[in-house]
């Protein structure tokens, strides 16, 4: 019955909104920052620790739909272990993915995160997919006040 | 019910032919906006064809033209909500625009420090963020009337908050997030025994019944034409005359003035002291258009079909587990807002229109009922004299296969 949004909503989305990745509140946390989508009411706590210019952990807390939850979890996965500058470079090739205002993804750096590509078709939904990164960045770049992509 | 000419109706409005991802358009965000039957497009393309010039000004024949058909859509106004007089009606932009007007004449030039504004909790944006701005300009208080879980005004205790300080009470008519159509008689006759004025938010309840503010009494009442099958951008408030002449004008300009010198100004008489510039005169055409086309079917038909297609959808949506309505007043209109377990809205409004249905996901302007609630958004499938029970039955059908699909 929804074919047409197979390219949208891949199982491992629904997987990941079953049964979310990471999703927990961190103690002993270095970063914290706060995403909110105002237009859905896409609200999201993320948690990282840090050890030099290395995530060694990230988990988060929140509740959106199923895309930004997805979203939030494979991203917490993916950038676990990674160093503040790598997750910049995934977050930049994330948002050519989602936007498509580049062609040229590296579909390798970019891994499981691809089957969030199918955004990009959807313009009222790219936001939900994009919390998560702007959270990120804003944790990485350690704003502390809360972020919002309105 | 079996004469209310639904066929005829649909087949007037040229959009519901269009197919959505290969799919029948089924479009049930009426409360967002609704759309344009045949017979308003048709004013709309005949104005600018045939008798389009500015108003008011010319001698030449195109503008009394032009005049004629604005000045007879404002007649149509008045007769559909039964005003006294023309020179209550004034067109604005929307029903927005009308409760801004309203806070920045009346209300900034009646209300001071201390004294108090009274609304309720379902309101929408529009008729909270002005007061608020007012409240923060002037120091008065803005009061909020509860409602209860089924989405419902607790009467009582907004009776108890109308105070000696209270200047104003601005009610919604009917709650575009919840449906519910206030008892703005109890309302109006409870403020007037203080001698308070009533503002009536119509925007949501125009489309859906029929209103006659005499009868009604209230001071001010206002809403948007495009929730009226009339085009966007062009509204109307309706205020008693004896308030409009006392208020201060809104906007200086040209039309709204009799005579101006470098020295002083004297203002235009009503209603045209409250429309400077050159107004949205096509659109005002349209306006007229969409009520001919509504008092043809009738209101009183609209709201029994209307409340028939409510019934059906609450009474399916029920059986739906896991499905939890939000407003189920007892005076409501039609107007169904949900939520689903562990499913996002938006995720609903996206599996939704790829069936071809069109609803609305989000806070619908009223973020103050969704903290109520406690639901981040709701999804709101809002019906129209249009709409049929084969749609619902689609919806419906709709509904339970995404939740399957989410397991």
């Amino acid at each position: 019955m929804f074919d047409d949004l197979r390219d949208l909503y891949q199982e491992v989305i629904f997987d990941h909104n079953r049964n979310p990745r990471n999703f927990h509140v961190m103690e002993d946390a270095d970063r914290k920052v706060e995403g909110f989508n105002p237009l859905c009411g896409d609200r999201l706590t993320l948690f990282l620790k840090m050890d030099g210019d290395k995530i060694s952990d990230a988990s988060f807390q929140g509740s959106g739909c199923a895309i930004s939850t997805a979203s939030v979890s494979l991203m917490t996965e993916i950038v676990k272990g990674k160093t503040e500058a790598e997750a910049e470079e995934l977050f930049k090739q994330f948002h050519e993915m989602t936007t498509g205002k580049e062609e040229k993804i590296n579909l390798e750096a970019i891994g499981k995160l691809a089957v969030l590509a199918g955004v990009r078709e959807y313009p009222a939904r790219v936001k939900c997919a994009t919390l998560a990164w702007h959270t990120l960045d804003a944790a990485l770049k350690n704003e502390q006040e809360s972020i919002s992509t309105e | 019910m079996t004469t209310f000419p639904i066929e005829k109706i649909r087949a007037d409005f040229p959009i519901l032919q269009e197919k959505i991802r290969n799919k029948p358009l089924v479009y049930l965000d009426n409360a967002a906006s609704c759309q344009k039957p045949q017979q308003v497009i048709d004013s709309i393309v005949h104005c600018y064809s045939h008798e389009y010039a500015n108003v008011h000004r010319g001698v030449h024949t195109l503008s009394v033209r032009a005049t004629d058909r604005y000045e007879g859509a404002r007649e149509k106004v008045k007769d559909f909500i039964n005003a006294q007089s023309t020179k209550e009606i004034i067109f604005v932009r929307g029903a927005t625009e009308a409760i801004n007007l309203i806070a920045q004449t009346f209300a900034k030039s009646n209300i001071k420090a201390g004294d108090e504004i009274l609304i309720t909790a379902m309101e929408h944006h529009s008729n909270i963020v002005p007061w608020q701005m007012l409240c923060a300009e002037t120091g008065a208080v803005l009061k909020v009337a509860p409602i209860n879980l089924q989405g419902e005004l607790i009467y009582d205790e907004f009776e108890k908050l109308i105070s000696d300080k209270t200047r104003l009470v601005a009610v919604v008519h009917m709650s575009n997030a919840l449906g519910t159509i206030n008892p703005v008689e109890k309302i109006i006759a409870a403020a007037k025994a203080k001698n308070i004025p009533v503002l009536l938010d119509g925007a949501q309840a125009i489309p859906h019944m029929s209103v006659d503010v005499q009868a009604l009494d209230c001071d001010f009442y206002v809403f948007s034409g495009h929730k009226l099958y009339a085009p966007s951008g062009i509204g109307v408030l309706y205020g008693k005359q004896a308030l409009l002449e006392a208020m201060p004008p809104y906007q200086g300009g040209g039309d709204m003035i009799r005579k101006v010198t470098f020295e002083e100004t004297e203002y235009n008489t009503l209603p045209y002291k409250f429309e400077a510039g050159t107004p949205n005169i096509a659109d005002v055409i349209g306006l007229g258009a969409a009520i001919d086309y509504l008092n043809e079917i009738g209101m009183d038909n609209v709201a029994a079909y209307e409340a028939e297609l409510l019934g059906y959808a609450t009474a399916k949506a029920k059986q739906i587990k896991g499905l939890r309505l939000i407003g189920e007043a007892r005076e409501k209109g039609a107007i169904l807002s949900f939520v689903l377990d562990k499913i996002h809205p938006h995720d609903i409004g996206t599996m939704l229109d790829s069936l071809g249905i069109a609803i609305r996901a989000g806070h619908h302007c009223a973020m103050p009922v969704m903290d109520f609630f406690e639901v981040p958004a709701t999804a709101r499938a809002s019906f129209a004299m249009y709409n049929t029970k084969e749609e619902i039955d689609v919806l419906i059908n709709g509904i339970e296969s995404l939740i399957e699909i989410f397991g």
